[in-house]
């Protein structure tokens, strides 16, 4: 019999080593996230996947895509305490960038959507920053949109470890200045070697890298999680 | 680009050095090794005054690594320069203690002077003027750095002087030397600034005890780090002697803390100044006791001006047999290196200044691993703070257990205070832990104080009603700043002031950081202007919720405290500018004028909305 810990009073089994994220995904639980992908190390920046570990102290916050699974820990998930930090750091990501649901090719297909679905958040709430993010419409084959942005490095890791480009980097810093670099003097997406099929193309939760001349193939209303809340996917294949 | 060539074709045919054959020059030097990005990129800007696109392409071939993450370092640090800078670079420190101090009426006055807009080079490219986070020089405000060189004491008299000097487009290295002066001004010794060791007699004692049990002393002795949190030094140097080197090149690294960036702290740069020995030596024990054959210093940005005296200090010690190959004929070979930073407070955090020292974006690292087994190029490093690796040598000279008799039962020996704001005699003060701040208040010839700030806006404001409390690690910990404030200071202002502080510095990686400091900052901006409401307070209350829990280091996590410790203590600051509202509009139907005001060059009254009103 293998090891188990407790996630909102349900017992997951874990092997050693595994996340929470992991063993909590493996049991079919779902633990929100956004920057956290199951074919790559965890980044943990997005901080939505926070759970809290129950201890003598009453308890203390960790981002459950680090966080190591122990044998007898006891964790809260889908608390009001917990969703409610949750809703706002999602309002937080809806004031910091621009997101237009209705006009995005996105929409329907993106975990940043579906995710503030599943948790109810109702409005921006927070006063809009409406940033400058210039689009990149450069590449034969791919539009980037920045204004969609939620740094989560996905195709910084992909295009690095899988591709073997090197097309994106992170950097800059604080909200200003924290951006997608892309691997040119130019900055131009079309002067790197980039291509369509890559898996750095394909990995974007949000509609930052869309694929040109195939949008709105499947109309919206029957995309992946319009038919299903994103809770309910957990066991299905990630992009 | 074309540009770029044809300059660099007629320096050529004029047998100047081309700015290729300069970045040639610093690549070389520096081995093409790109975990030395950050110097390649400071010596290479303060060369050609700014890294243009075809710089960054230049030294990302050089080193081999891919131009997106050498723009994507360049970006992240405030004093690396991607767009065009001016001749003169002038950057106002922007503390609170500047502020109190007059720096905004004297950077007023010079945009004025010079016809400027602060943040913008000026039409003829001669001039920029803007702020920066606190330089460091609080208890010798208010201070500017000029191309990067700190200048300290600015007043009226010396502003046209230097507004003069700059139209005359004096080279900065032949203005006025005394402007340059930085004091020590230490008011007050204890055990380490009156510590009387001979140079080398700290590390010989170590060497004589042998790496075990000078480690078994410095537990004994009870260090405990001095850059605030607290974590027992002998724990941290042994888990780093205990932890074994990685991949081909095993080894382990000792490294000096001197990101000295938390507002209202100067200590180590008068340590680095007037004790630098005491710090090398230090370094050097830690070496020793963790078996690293080398040291790095990371020296804030801010400090530039002490790169060459260190220098030196290290040039003297190795001609002296303490530091090299073979020290003091014990076959311990060990040295220093010294790294600068450039402007990023995020990197006094240790897992993001090793990242700064390996050429990356200063990020905070998922921990675990902590340093001590992954850490500087992912071998076993022991970060410690300058003061911490200063009194590590009293340990090695006199004994842990004397060490000990020293301070509190769990905080021993001294600890060193940088005293600014309202009081007679700014400094530094150093007492045995365990001195009450009304002890502190009094030596340093404050009264009718209000608050103060303990350890930096990511510290404690305590108020009159706590002056009894003990600065120790189990009252009142510390990095070390001691920001005083008199009863004419209104606390909202200082907090305010720390809002946009941590708005500038976090560092982005993670949401509530990122997002959270800037809805702290609007928050606070929104109520300065009289457009708060209880509501707003509210929301203040919650962002603290949010970024204390889930924030991914130590800045996001106490970013809202002094928003936190001024709401709690100092209330009424915040109330008297709210409105009796549940609710109030962000907006300001006049202020959305302030545009059209702009372009058409208005400011009558005519060109306002009546919507004040007359009180």
């Amino acid at each position: 019999m293998s090891a188990t810990f407790q996630l909102d009073g349900e017992d997951i089994p874990f092997t050693p080593g595994q996340t929470i994220m992991q063993a909590a995904k493996a049991a079919g639980v779902y633990i929100p996230h956004l920057c956290w992908h199951p074919d790559f190390p965890a980044h943990g920046s997005c901080k939505l996947c926070t759970v809290k570990l129950i201890d003598a102290h009453g308890g203390r916050f960790g981002s459950s895509c680090t966080m190591e699974a122990q044998a007898g820990m006891s964790i809260e998930n889908r608390t009001a305490e917990l969703d409610d930090k949750r809703r706002t750091l999602l309002q937080m990501f809806f004031v910091e960038g621009n997101h237009f649901c209705p006009s995005c090719e996105k929409s329907g297909n993106c975990v940043l959507q579906a995710t503030a679905y599943e948790l109810k958040m109702m409005s921006p709430h927070f006063d809009m920053f409406y940033p400058d993010r210039p689009v990149d419409a450069s590449h034969p084959d791919v539009l980037l949109d920045f204004n969609r942005c939620i740094m989560c490095s996905l195709c910084v890791t992909a295009s690095r470890d899988v591709d073997r480009k090197n097309v994106f980097a992170m950097g800059g810093r604080g909200i200003l200045g924290r951006k997608i670099h892309i691997n040119s003097e130019s900055g131009r997406l079309a002067d790197t070697d980039f291509a369509v099929t890559d898996r750095a193309a394909n990995i974007c939760p949000v509609g930052v890298i869309l694929t040109k001349r195939k949008g709105f193939a499947v109309p919206i209303g029957e995309r992946r999680y319009d038919k299903a809340p994103i809770s309910e996917q957990v066991k299905e294949p990630t992009a | 680009m074309l540009h770029c060539e044809s300059s660099n074709q007629i320096k050529q045919e004029l047998n100047i050095m081309s700015d290729h054959d300069i970045i040639d020059q610093v690549l070389a030097r520096h081995g093409h090794d790109g975990s030395r990005l950050m110097q390649i990129l400071r010596e290479t800007q303060e060369q050609l005054s700014w890294l243009a696109p075809a710089t960054l392409t230049h030294i990302a071939d050089g080193i081999g690594w891919p131009r997106a993450q050498v723009s994507g370092t360049a970006a992240f640090y405030s004093f690396f320069h991607t767009r065009q800078r001016g001749k003169y670079c002038v950057l106002w420190s922007d503390n609170i203690t500047d502020r109190m101090l007059g720096n905004a009426e004297l950077m007023d006055a010079m945009c004025k002077k010079l016809w400027l807009e602060p943040g913008r080079v000026s039409e003829d490219g001669l001039v920029s003027v803007n702020t920066t986070s606190c330089t460091g020089m609080c208890d010798q405000g208010p201070a500017l750095l000029v191309n990067y060189r700190a200048i300290p004491r600015m007043t009226q008299a010396r502003l046209g002087e230097m507004v003069g000097l700059i139209r005359e487009q004096k080279p900065v290295a032949e203005w006025p030397a005394e402007w340059f002066e930085v004091e020590d001004n230490i008011r007050r010794k204890d055990i380490l600034l009156g510590h009387g060791l001979k140079k080398g007699q700290a590390l010989k004692a170590a060497l004589e005890r042998g790496p075990q049990a000078m480690l078994e002393e410095i537990k004994a002795g009870k260090l405990r780090g001095r850059g605030g949190a607290g974590f027992g030094t002998g724990l941290k140097w042994e888990a780093c002697r205990n932890a074994s080197g990685h991949g081909p090149n095993p080894a382990h690294y000792v490294v000096c803390n001197a990101d000295e960036g938390e507002p209202g702290t100067f200590k180590d740069r008068v340590l680095l100044t007037s004790y630098a020995d005491l710090v090398f030596e230090g370094m050097s024990i830690a070496a020793y006791v963790v078996g690293a054959r080398k040291g790095l210093l990371y020296l804030r940005g801010e400090y530039r001006y002490l790169l060459e005296p260190l220098e030196s200090a290290l040039a003297a010690r190795r001609s002296a047999g303490l530091l090299g190959a073979n020290i003091l004929g014990q076959g311990f070979d060990f040295d220093i290196e010294i790294h600068l930073g450039a402007g990023a407070y995020v990197c006094g955090e240790e897992s993001a200044l090793i990242e700064s020292l390996e050429g990356k974006p200063g990020r905070p690292r998922i921990r675990p691993p902590f340093p001590v087994t992954r850490g500087y190029l992912d071998q076993p490093t022991t970060v410690n703070n300058v003061e911490t690796l200063a009194a590590s040598c009293l340990i090695a000279a006199h004994g842990g257990a004397w060490y000990a008799g020293h301070g509190t039962e769990k905080s021993a020996g001294s600890k060193i205070l940088s005293v600014s704001g309202d009081c007679e005699r700014p400094g530094i003060y150093e007492y045995a832990y365990g001195t009450t701040v009304r002890q502190v208040l009094e030596d340093c010839g404050a009264t009718d104080t209000q608050a103060v700030q303990i350890s930096g806006p990511s510290g404690i404001c305590v108020g009159a009603d706590e002056f009894g409390r003990r600065i120790a690690f189990e009252d009142l910990p510390t990095a070390g700043a001691f920001m005083v404030f008199d009863e004419t200071r209104d606390m909202f202002e200082v907090a305010r002031n720390f809002a946009h502080f941590f708005a500038h510095e976090s560092c982005g990686f993670c949401t509530p950081c990122r997002v959270g400091t800037t809805l702290v900052r609007n928050t606070m901006d929104k109520i300065s202007r009289g457009h708060g409401s209880p509501y707003d307070i509210n929301e203040l209350f919650k962002l603290h919720r949010v970024m204390q829990g889930a924030s991914h280091c130590g800045l996001g996590n106490s970013a809202c405290n002094p928003v936190f410790d001024t709401l709690n203590k100092f209330r009424p600051a915040y109330e008297r500018r709210l409105k009796s509202l549940d609710y109030e509009p962000a907006f300001d139907l006049d202020a959305e004028l302030s545009q059209a005001r702009q372009m058409t060059g208005r400011d009558d009254a005519a060109a306002h909305l009546q919507t004040k009103e007359t009180t």
